[in-house]
């Protein structure tokens, strides 16, 4: 509704109310710019803070950016929202096909007509026929010349300036000029000033890291075939650009050649998407021949997609030497990134300057808007309702006047419409326009006076508040994970109080409940399990061994003493666990890297004995098999394209790598193909087990029920299972499967499904090996916490991709399902079966159905906490991703069974979802109730229901920072929840609501005030205050206190909101503001209005009082009022908070000195006069009292008489505070 | 919100950016928002302690307000119909507007109370929208002050000009304030003597002293067109022009009183007072009153008990407030901080 960009009107309200907020708030500012901006990294930190999401430099791509690839899938749906379901006949896979690796269909079909031809170094060819963005890039906004009108038209998109401009504007017509001319435009201008300025500023420095940027060099081949350097803004694409060392990628690069003799090139791609391991970059082996360190003789055509802003995706193909090669994302260097671990790079631009994915990628994620906030505007309605009455009460009194006058008009002393005295001009009109328009003048100059019944200046106050708290939850000591050094970070500040009213929290399971940090556990291998025995202290081992790793893993000695039994080596068995470990070794994405040491370099390395190696990967649980397969004697070694070196116990194995298909969310398996040294074909599989059981040749002998057995051992305690085949490839089939798989790798467009076809040719009748079981253990505290989050009355549903048994075991192990809940299990099969068992479940149960709630779409959950669960057991649902596949994408009627089934369950398990259906169970619950959802997760998996979800909240892990990027709030760890909603969350709401309500009253009581005196004026919009102290009554007289106390004020200690959850529920059953407290508010504000508008008029009625003197009375009556009204409901007074409220009424004071020391005004000197009297002090004491008397009585007898839960806890800290100090 | 931009090799920048990432949060009580705060809680001892403190401060107050408001003397009468002579009872329009006829009207009064020097006189005027937007509005500060901005008028219209041989002259004091200056006058004698009624210091020394320019003389003052008001001396500055420096300190109700002089001896019991009225005031015609007040005065001002009555009922009121929270307390105690009375242990079958 209102456009405010928050982190602007925050610095600059800081800088209006001179507040020290200043200071903290660019303390606050630093320490988490970084953070937030995680793409902000060397040399471009001029962060501008998320709230715009203007990151500087090649430092782009903020929030969902990285998600927002799959909107182009999506013709339909919101472009901010990447994930909203599109309710097209669509396949849905196709939208969300990334999963935790880099795994994408083709999500922008390359059609050769809309593709782009780079010519490899010949720019000016290049550029030609096509245009092409230099590499200049500017992410400054304004030149000297368009700032003003640049400037002042964005200011003007925000409502609140509107409305501003609206009544300024109406108060320079003259028939109307309630204000003089200063007074009236002091708010706006002041706003606009500071806010231009502040801008100027941000864009001055934006304007001075481009101009950095631009001018860095880089090495570019010239016309006489050697490389020069050369600004990056002249950079074009077709240039030939050579990239040394722990620099930084200028443009987007498609990889000719590199140090290494295969090709491989490492980066770090921190900048855009978070992930500090290094990732693995391939030039063709078909070009790397014709690079040297110095020159680069490749001629030839790329014709690459346009540009797009997802980093995970690219397809293009080069014509090179007559033959087309295929390019994938792993050929290219994004913009933004650095070169590590490779001495140099050789590549050709393909997209420059603004059209790098980097760059793309740099907008902001949309707002979102508290539920507080909302309620409010409903509110603000009223408000203009008021409003509009008021006026119209005027305008009606005014025209009644009018007529009733209207022979009198002429010569009357104070009206006197015409002209006199002025010879010719005798007789006529003097500001006088007809009954008609003086009524509409009247309606507007009303408008005018009452401008501040609209709180405006809320939205203002709100945000600076937001960002107070957010200081305060930034700097909190007990959300720091010091394990992973990882700060508290609050990526959005409008949606703070939400967090005090949370009713449902959706969690990932992975990395979020638990650390992520994989440890291999179990191995079945050939039918046999292997890992329940104690483990071999490694050392026993080590002898053999010479390779050190970051970790060390127990070893199971059996499984150890089967792989070194060299004498049967035929066996079966023996075979199995050989191809076993081969696998785990072969059959990823991980690459080794040998410390201190280039990777392809390691010869000069032989003798030296232990070197350490670290495996960089990008899933965790591929690092761990690969760890333990080390601790079993299979070390992998190296890894290019086309090969990859194992070390079996001393022993070098060269393994030629002929394909990979990778991981997919449709296969849910990764496959290698891989030629032996002695020449066999294999083909390695790795997948999930629902996958693979299909998949098997020897499908149902002991080795596979075995297997099965194990499978669900593992599952049920908790172990992440994957199962292992492989199978030997006859010359034939492996001919068809190069052909399809050459065919599929060069498609420029539909290469997924053609990648797919040909996996699917080899992936068959595969010899089952074994399976894996890898423990994720519980983070810290996680059942401690879950359990207290739900004594608050909040529900926790776990969603996972895990499967069922692996969810149940983790559901036990953190307190979320106990023994004596009956568990509801959905696990269908097909549509009608689902539907069945729903409605089975509902009758069984007992499940109370939410009716026809259908037409209004939304429903209160019942708070009432005497209802709840009472009379049955709790019920726990645990539903699977196929099922919820059945009842979210096609049947609305049993969505509605299912949402009963779910709000009626203590605690749901969602196994086996799927992201987007993770946001489907979100929206499930979003669009029946009103009840707010918090989503956490770490994962890109979980991006989408953090972004579906009212808050949502990421997890700082292991996966990269995709969540945390498109997370509202971001932590360490998961158990920080607790103080996050139960102390940071009740305090944010109940400090907000009170603000909200205050401002109401503040604002509305003035107001009132002004209308009953020009009820006395002849309906004429004559304000007894002048005309300054109505406008600096918001700005100034009462705003410090205000902000002060929505910061600072603390109703209960964080000690007793921890101890007691339960006082939690008072956010989300609304106590702090809700419909009933407004109209209460409202009507006590009227009472308060008429108050401070009578007494004075009633004490002074016969007497010789003049209207400045009452007005300054009423000025200061009205500022003591209100201070004193926010002392009152003060629960916790600090200093600053006493110097605050107090000040601000000796600041009213000065002002007013100030304004009556100007001879000019018609005010002069009358605050001398006036406090020289004591009626003048006794009036103000009687108006506070008086007005407030009935407040107080109301409040002192409801805590008497109906104490809430919170006033209770209250009297308890206080008293045992006070037993605490004797 | 920034690093260094200088910073150009991206080592450095992750080095920092590990740095800033790992910086703990510092300990403080200000940060952890565990300041030592006063937290009040209401306590049954509290509301009454309070209650009772506003009735012991609010009794007393108001009994002496009320009992200096009763000390005033103050003697008021409506003359605008009295001082109508009867042949224009109907039409008291024309009379007031014909400068031929008669205004002189004579009142008396016996004094009921002994009233004690200095006596202040107002006129109070009723049904005159001093306060009306187009009235306030109509004036120009800058020109009671210096004489340089005497032609600063834009404020005053239509009372801005006057048109002397077809030239623009600015009138000075320009404005509807200033021409519709009240002018009735009042000779006020006791037994048959002239009593002197100092008409000096009736305003703000601080309008006399700064506001009105003792160099800005009137100008072109109700010299032409219909005559609002009164007429000023064009030889006295403005500063020295007192009743219209009152008139200009517009009142803020419609009905009100303005300082006319001061009579400064005693007026004791049984005197009789008549007053010569010079009605020359033109309130007839929107149907506004006059009247003529003589009053004395204390600490609280003019007389008016609502101060008093007020203070001593919110200070009863307050009493009763206190009695009834003890009896409450008394009756009906309630354990503080009692979890007992928390909602959830109220209803046991609650969330567990």
């Amino acid at each position: 509704m209102i456009d405010v960009k928050p982190r602007r009107l925050l610095t600059f309200l800081c800088n209006v109310l001179g507040i020290g907020i200043g200071p903290v708030l660019a303390d606050f500012s630093k320490g988490h710019a970084l953070e937030s901006s995680p793409l902000l990294k060397e040399g471009q930190g001029q962060g501008q803070g998320q709230g715009q999401g203007q990151g500087q430099g090649q430092g782009q791509g903020q929030g969902q950016g990285m998600d927002s690839h799959s909107n182009s899938n999506c013709p339909s749906g919101n472009p901010l929202v990447p994930f909203e379901i599109c309710d097209n006949s669509k396949p849905h896979h196709e939208r969300r096909s990334r999963l935790k690796s880099m795994q994408f269909d083709d999500g922008f079909p390359l059609h050769e007509d809309n593709a782009r031809s780079v010519y490899i170094n010949d720019p000016k060819r290049t550029n030609q026929n096509y245009e092409f963005t230099g590499n200049e890039i500017r992410t400054s906004s304004y030149t000297l010349i368009t700032f003003l009108p640049k400037n002042l038209f964005i200011q003007f998109h925000r409502v609140a300036y509107l409305y501003f401009l609206a009544i300024a504007a109406l108060n320079q017509l003259p028939p109307l000029a309630v204000f003089g001319r200063t007074a009236s435009l002091f708010p706006l201008l002041f706003v606009l000033c500071v806010t231009a300025i502040k801008d100027g500023y941000e864009d001055w420095r934006k304007h001075r890291s481009d101009r950095f940027e631009n001018n860095r060099d880089c090495l570019v081949l010239q016309d006489h075939g050697i490389f020069l350097p050369k600004k990056w803004n002249r950079i074009q694409a077709g240039d030939v650009v050579k990239i040394s060392a722990d620099e930084m990628i200028p443009a987007d690069i498609v990889l000719l050649g590199t140090s290494d003799k295969s090709g491989i090139a490492y980066i770090q791609t921190m900048n855009l998407d978070g992930e500090s391991n290094l990732k693995t970059r391939f030039a063709r082996q078909e070009t790397v021949p014709a690079v040297t360190s110095e020159s680069c003789a490749v001629t030839g055509v790329i014709r690459c997609e346009k540009p797009n802003r997802n980093i995970y995706e690219f397809t293009a193909n080069m014509e090179f030497n007559g033959t087309k090669i295929p390019l994938n994302q792993t050929n290219i260097v994004l913009r933004g990134c650095v070169l590590k671990n490779t001495d140099w790079l050789i590549g050709v631009v393909v997209s420059a300057g603004q059209e790098t994915k980097a760059m793309l990628n740099s907008a902001a994620a949309p707002p979102k808007r508290s539920k507080l906030e909302i309620y409010m505007n409903r509110e603000t309605v009223w408000l203009s309702v008021f409003l509009f009455v008021m006026c119209s009460a005027v305008a009606l009194g005014m025209g009644l006047w009018l007529r009733r006058h209207k022979h009198q008009l002429e010569t009357l002393p104070y009206y006197r419409r015409t002209y006199l005295n002025r010879g010719p001009e005798t007789g006529k009109d003097h500001k006088y326009y007809g009954i008609p328009m003086e009524i509409l003048f009247s309606f507007l100059s009303s408008v005018i006076v009452f401008q501040i019944m609209i709180p405006i200046s809320l939205y203002i106050t709100m945000e600076l508040v937001r960002v107070g708290q957010s200081y305060f939850m930034v700097e909190d000591m007990d959300m720091h994970d010091s394990s992973c050094g990882s700060r508290f970070q609050c990526r959005s500040f409008n949606i703070n109080e939400d967090l005090g009213q949370i009713r449902y929290i959706f969690s990932d399971k992975t990395g979020t409940l638990t650390e992520n940090k994989m440890e291999f556990r179990k191995a079945s291998v050939f039918g046999k399990n292997y890992g329940n025995s104690m483990p071999v202290p490694p050392d026993t081992v080590k002898s053999k061994r010479r390779w050190k790793l970051k970790s060390e893993i127990p070893v199971d000695s059996d499984l150890m003493a089967l792989l070194q039994k060299e004498k049967d080596s035929s066996s079966e068995e023996r075979v199995a666990a050989h191809d076993f470990f081969i696998t785990l070794t072969a059959c990823n994405t991980v690459i080794p890297v040998v410390s201190g040491n280039r990777p392809c370099s390691y010869e000069t390395k032989e003798d030296d004995g232990v070197v350490s190696i670290d495996y960089q990967g990008e899933s965790p649980d591929e690092q761990a098999l690969v760890s333990a397969a080390s601790a079993y004697g299979y070390t992998l070694f190296e890894r290019t394209t086309g090969h990859l070196v194992i070390d079996k116990n001393g022993e070098k194995i060269r393994l030629e790598v002929l394909g990979m298909h990778e991981f997919d969310s449709v296969r849910k398996r990764m496959s290698v193909v891989i030629r032996f040294p002695n020449n066999a074909v294999k083909v390695l599989v790795k997948g999930a087990d629902t996958s693979m059981l299909r998949i098997l040749a020897n499908d149902d002998d002991i080795v596979w029920h075995a297997t099965q057995d194990h499978l669900n051992e593992y599952s049920l305690e908790g172990l992440r299972t994957l199962v292992l085949a492989s199978r030997d490839l006859s010359e034939a089939e492996l001919e068809e499967w190069q052909s399809a798989y050459l065919e599929a790798s060069t498609a420029l467009f539909d290469r997924a499904t053609k990648l797919r076809y040909a996996a699917s040719l080899i992936e068959c009748n595969l010899k089952l090996l074994g399976a894996t079981g890898i423990e994720d253990r519980l983070q810290e505290g996680v059942p401690d916490a879950i359990e207290c989050l739900r004594q608050a009355g909040i529900k926790v549903w776990v969603l996972t991709g895990d499967k069922q048994e692996t969810a149940i075991s983790i559901g036990v192990s953190c307190k979320l399902l106990t023994p004596d809940m009956e568990k509801i299990i959905i696990n269908a099969t097909s549509e009608a079966h689902c539907r069945d068992l729903l409605v089975e479940a509902k009758a069984r149960y007992g499940v109370r159905s939410s009716g026809k709630g259908h037409g209004n779409g939304k429903h209160k959950t019942i708070v009432d906490p005497g209802m709840e669960e009472d009379d049955t057991a709790p019920l726990a649902l645990i539903i699977d991703g196929t099922s919820l596949v059945y009842i979210l994408e096609r049947e609305t009627e049993s969505e509605a069974s299912l949402f009963d089934i779910a709000t009626a369950c203590r605690v749901v398990i969602c196994c086996r979802v799927a992201p987007l259906q993770k946001a489907g169970i979100v929206n499930l619950i979003k669009s029946r109730t009103d009840d707010i959802t918090l989503a956490i997760g770490d994962g890109a998996n979980d991006v989408s229901m953090i972004q579906m979800a009212d808050v949502g909240v990421g997890i700082c892990g292991q996966e990269g920072r995709q969540a945390v990027m498109a997370a509202d709030f971001a932590m360490g760890q998961f158990q920080f929840l607790r103080k996050l909603l139960l102390v940071h969350g009740h305090w944010n709401y109940q400090r907000l609501g009170y603000l909200v309500l205050y401002n109401f009253y503040r604002n509305a009581v003035f107001v009132f005030m002004l209308f009953w005196y020009i009820l006395c004026t002849a309906f004429s919009t004559t304000s007894a205050l002048t005309e300054w102290s109505c406008v600096l009554y918001s700005v100034i007289y009462t705003s410090i206190p205000t902000v002060i106390v929505g910061v600072m004020d603390k109703d209960l200690s964080q000690q007793t909101l921890l101890q007691y959850p339960k006082l939690y529920g008072a956010g989300y059953r609304q106590e702090a503001y809700n419909i009933r407290l407004f109209w209460l508010t409202m009507i006590d504000t009227l009472w308060q209005s008429l108050v401070v508008f009578l007494i004075p008029v009633l004490t002074y009625k016969n007497s010789s009082i003049d209207i400045w003197s009452l007005g300054s009375l009423w000025t200061i009556a009205i500022v003591i009022l209100v201070t004193v009204h926010l002392a009152m409901d003060v629960n916790g007074w600090i200093l600053i908070m006493h110097l605050a409220v107090w000040g601000s009424i000796f600041i009213t004071y000065g002002c007013l000195l100030v304004l009556d020391s100007i001879p000019l005004l018609p005010n002069y000197w009358t605050i001398y006069h006036l406090a020289c009297t004591p009626t003048y002090w006794i009036t103000i004491l009687l108006v506070t009292v008086v007005a407030l008397l009935p407040r107080f009585t109301c409040k002192v007898a409801s805590q008497v008489l109906w104490p809430s839960d919170i006033q209770i806890a209250r009297e308890a800290e206080a008293r045992s505070k006070k037993h605490g100090d004797r | 919100m920034s690093t260094d931009p200088s910073s150009s090799s991206a080592a450095a920048a992750e080095e920092i950016s590990n740095k800033r990432k790992s910086k703990k949060p510092k300990y403080s009580r200000f940060t952890q928002q565990e300041l030592p705060a006063w937290q009040p809680i209401l306590t049954p001892r509290w509301v009454i302690a309070i209650f009772t403190l506003i009735a012991l401060i609010f009794i007393p107050v108001g009994l002496a307000a009320f009992s200096a408001s009763q000390r005033v003397v103050e003697v008021e009468f409506e003359y605008d119909s009295t001082c109508i002579p009867d042949s224009y009872k109907d039409n008291a329009t024309a009379y007031i507007k014909d400068d031929t006829t008669n205004k002189t009207c004579t009142q008396k009064f016996i004094i009921n109370s002994r009233m004690q020097a200095p006596i202040f006189v107002y006129y109070q005027l009723d049904n005159f929208y001093q306060n009306h937007r187009r009235y306030v509005k109509s004036r120009s500060d800058e020109q009671l002050r210096t004489p340089d901005k005497e032609n600063d008028v834009s404020s005053c219209s239509p009372e801005d000009y006057v048109i002397i041989n077809n030239k623009s002259e600015p009138i000075v004091p320009c404005g509807l304030i200033a021409w519709s200056l009240f002018n009735d006058t009042y000779k006020i004698q006791n037994n048959d003597k002239d009593l002197a009624i100092n008409k000096t210091n009736i305003a703000w020394a601080s309008d006399r002293n700064t506001k009105f320019g003792a160099d800005v003389y009137p100008k072109n003052f109700q010299i032409s067109g219909l005559i609002g008001g009164a007429k000023l001396d064009p030889n006295l500055p403005l500063s020295e022009q007192e009743d219209l420096i009152v008139w200009m300190r517009t009142a803020a109700l419609p009905k009100f009183r303005k300082l006319y002089g001061r009579i400064e001896t005693d007026l004791e019991v049984e005197d009789e007072i008549v007053v010569l009225i010079e009605n020359n005031y033109n309130t007839y015609e929107f149907g506004g009153k006059k009247s003529l007040v003589l009053s004395t005065t204390t600490w609280i001002g003019g007389r008016n008990n609502f101060l008093g009555i007020a203070y001593v009922v919110i200070g009863s009121i307050s009493l009763l407030l206190a009695l009834g929270f003890l009896l409450l307390y008394i009756l009906k105690p309630r354990p503080l901080g009692d979890p007992s009375y928390l909602s959830w242990n109220k209803n046991p079958g609650g969330l567990r």
